[in-house]
């Protein structure tokens, strides 16, 4: 670009890289599904593959990530906030970790669920990637957000997606308990050290939700601000 | 006085020569700040820029550019210091013009983003106030000329946060944005071309020898902002809606309204670019043309040569044909998430405070006035990030460009000068 024209005023837009990123990170939690499906079926050689595939998926939202970082110098004027976009992008970052350690973890120790779970414990994950996806939904509308100069309607949409993405969190809070009620009851036949780390997992799939409640509620202050 | 009469053919010849390069500078290097947002927003593609900018930079240029280019002609520097010695203002205009288009072709060749009209209100001062004396240089004019540096790009901003919010209000924020896009887009476009041909009609056409009263004026303009909308209207009522496109981006369709209309306001700012730069081509040639051509005598009231404005347009116009496409094409890949929505607001904005100061004779910055208008969209939020680290250089490059130009100006001065003893 010849810098002889203006047009170097027009820096590139953080808001693609953004949805970009939870769009990587919404696929890289998703892959816990199949993940675990594995696990129940004890198949370790197909499970140890899906968690390579969530690592990799990982990695690819860092590198995101990373660029989007360094694509934004102090002297950026945007519509939102500087610090709170870098804010709203290490919470989206986290999601993806969580996921991956979720998986490693269990891969790490061959960890099983008690096979009278396994029903629960699937409805109980997809409620968590549900706020997930709700998260990802979310971001993706920061286009439409800027075509409205963040303000009017479509505010208000973004700000019913983000209520409604307080309540799945709030489900996966009750179904958390429920889960960790459940264990509690078949523990004693468990091997002790596998108790404690299942009992991680539970609250670190919970934590995939959390996060994402997290997300927009970053969203939410950075459209306030 | 003997030396106007002998070499009175070689120095117009000079002059137009460095006039025409001049405005064949302009127009290969600043169009591309004309018609960037446009291109980058991919309302246009390059061939109908380049093709737009032709048409309406040369139209700029012949029926409105009168006022500026008098201006620079005349009202920067007091004649009554030239009565003895004419041929001073004709050395000094020609060592201006000179000094411009060699700091400009330097700055071109560095990449930093300079004003042409700064290169040649620095070039007259400084030949002016260093050549012959402080007093030749009318500083009020040049304070108000100043002045206006600071106040238009504030002005054009605030015009384009009032588009912008007034779309918002009147399209984007509603039930159905593509139905009132539909219906309101038109209005946009009307008034673009009321603004324009209002301009042209009080203000411009008088140095082509059209006289039009004013009722005239004003029924001509309503005529045309009607008959702009009503084209517009047509090309509009084609769009379909793109629902695969809407439900990636809700607004994609409604935006395609928009790049229609950005035809519209592409014409204008290439208009607006024309009636303003063509001056600081052609400004001091008229001076030159109007001393020689009267023996000396430095008139007031003359007229401007008939030839002289259609020379700075095929200037520009020439320009635009040989590098336009290549400048426009590095451009037109460095913008995202330009939308023509922001990108109309930016150039209507912008447009409509550059003609207005041509109309009044003020030879503002075309660049900077566009710089104004992007930031007032930016203010009402409507683009995603803008570098203010760019603005500062391209502000610090401007201020920088008016003691360089008057430097040049001053040892060309007294180079050709010394030629001429």
């Amino acid at each position: 670009m010849p810098s002889n024209s203006f047009l170097g005023v027009f820096a590139k837009s953080p808001l693609k890289p953004l949805e970009k990123h939870i769009d990587l990170v919404h696929k890289c939690a998703k892959g816990l599904l199949p993940f675990f499906e594995a696990v129940f079926n004890n198949d370790w050689q197909e499970a140890e593959q899906l968690q390579r595939k969530i690592s990799n998926l990982e990695k690819q939202a860092d590198q995101v990530k990373r660029e989007l970082r360094v694509s934004l110098p102090s002297g950026i004027f945007m519509p939102i906030n500087r610090q709170d976009l870098l804010d709203l992008l290490s919470q989206q970052d986290k999601i993806a970790n969580r996921a991956k350690d979720i998986s490693g973890r269990v891969i790490g120790r061959e960890l099983q669920l008690p096979p009278q779970m396994h029903d629960q414990f699937v409805e109980y994950l997809t409620r968590c990637l549900d706020a997930t996806g709700q998260a990802q939904t979310v971001i993706n509308e920061l286009d439409e957000l800027l075509e409205t100069g963040f303000k009017g309607r479509e505010l208000r949409l973004v700000e019913d997606m983000i209520a409604k993405l307080d309540t799945i969190e709030d489900d996966t809070d009750a179904m958390q308990v429920k889960m960790r009620r459940m264990l509690r009851t078949l523990e004693q036949d468990l091997n002790p050290v596998d108790v404690i780390f299942l009992y991680d997992i539970i609250e670190w799939i919970g934590d995939l939700a959390d996060i994402s409640e997290r997300v927009g509620s970053r969203l939410e202050l950075m459209l306030a601000g | 006085m003997d030396i106007l009469q002998s070499y009175g053919a070689i120095l117009i010849g000079a002059a137009a020569l460095v006039g025409f390069l001049m405005a064949w500078g302009i127009g290969a290097n600043d169009v591309a700040n004309a018609m960037g947002t446009s291109v980058g927003s991919k309302a246009l593609t390059i061939k109908q820029a380049i093709i737009i900018a032709m048409i309406f930079e040369f139209a700029g240029a012949y029926l409105a550019g009168g006022e500026v280019t008098s201006t620079i002609r005349k009202g920067i520097i007091d004649s009554a210091f030239f009565v003895d010695t004419p041929e001073l203002l004709v050395f000094g205009m020609i060592a201006s013009l000179l000094a411009a288009g060699l700091w400009l072709a330097v700055a071109s060749a560095l990449g930093w983003p300079v004003s042409t009209t700064h290169s040649i209100i620095g070039a007259i001062v400084g030949f002016a106030a260093v050549g012959i004396s402080a007093d030749a240089v009318n500083w009020a004019k040049i304070a108000g000329i100043v002045g206006s540096w600071v106040i238009t790009p504030a002005i054009s901003g605030f015009i384009a946060y009032l588009i912008f919010m007034s779309a918002q209000r009147l399209i984007f924020d509603t039930d159905n944005p593509f139905k009132n896009a539909k219906r309101f887009v038109p209005m946009y476009m009307g008034l673009a071309g009321f603004v324009l041909t209002l301009v042209t009609i009080k203000k411009g056409l008088k140095h082509v020898g059209i006289d039009l009263g004013a009722m005239e004026g004003y029924a001509i303009s309503v005529a045309i902002a009607v008959g702009v909308a009503i084209v517009g209207r047509y090309f509009i009522n084609k769009i379909q809606i793109d629902e695969k496109a809407d439900q990636r981006m809700h607004y994609a369709s409604v935006e395609k309204v928009f790049a229609i209309l950005m035809v519209v306001t592409a014409c204008c700012m290439a208009f607006a670019h024309g009636s303003n730069d063509v001056a600081n081509a052609i400004g001091p040639l008229a001076a030159v043309v109007n001393v020689v051509e009267n023996n000396g005598e430095i008139a007031k009231k003359a007229a401007l040569a008939w030839w002289i404005l259609p020379l700075g347009g095929l200037g520009i116009v020439a320009g635009l044909a040989l590098f336009g496409h290549r400048v426009i094409e590095t451009i037109g890949k460095g913008i995202t998430h330009l939308t023509p929505s922001r990108g109309f607001a930016a150039e209507l904005a912008a447009a409509t405070t550059v003609v207005i100061a041509s109309g009044t004779g003020l030879p503002i910055s075309t660049t900077q006035t566009l710089v104004g208008a992007v930031l007032g969209v930016g203010m009402a939020r409507g683009i995603a990030a803008l570098n203010l680290s760019v603005v500062r250089n391209i502000v610090v490059s401007w201020v920088v460009t008016l003691p360089v130009g008057a430097g040049l100006s001053i040892v060309f001065f007294f180079m050709i000068k010394g030629i001429f003893a």
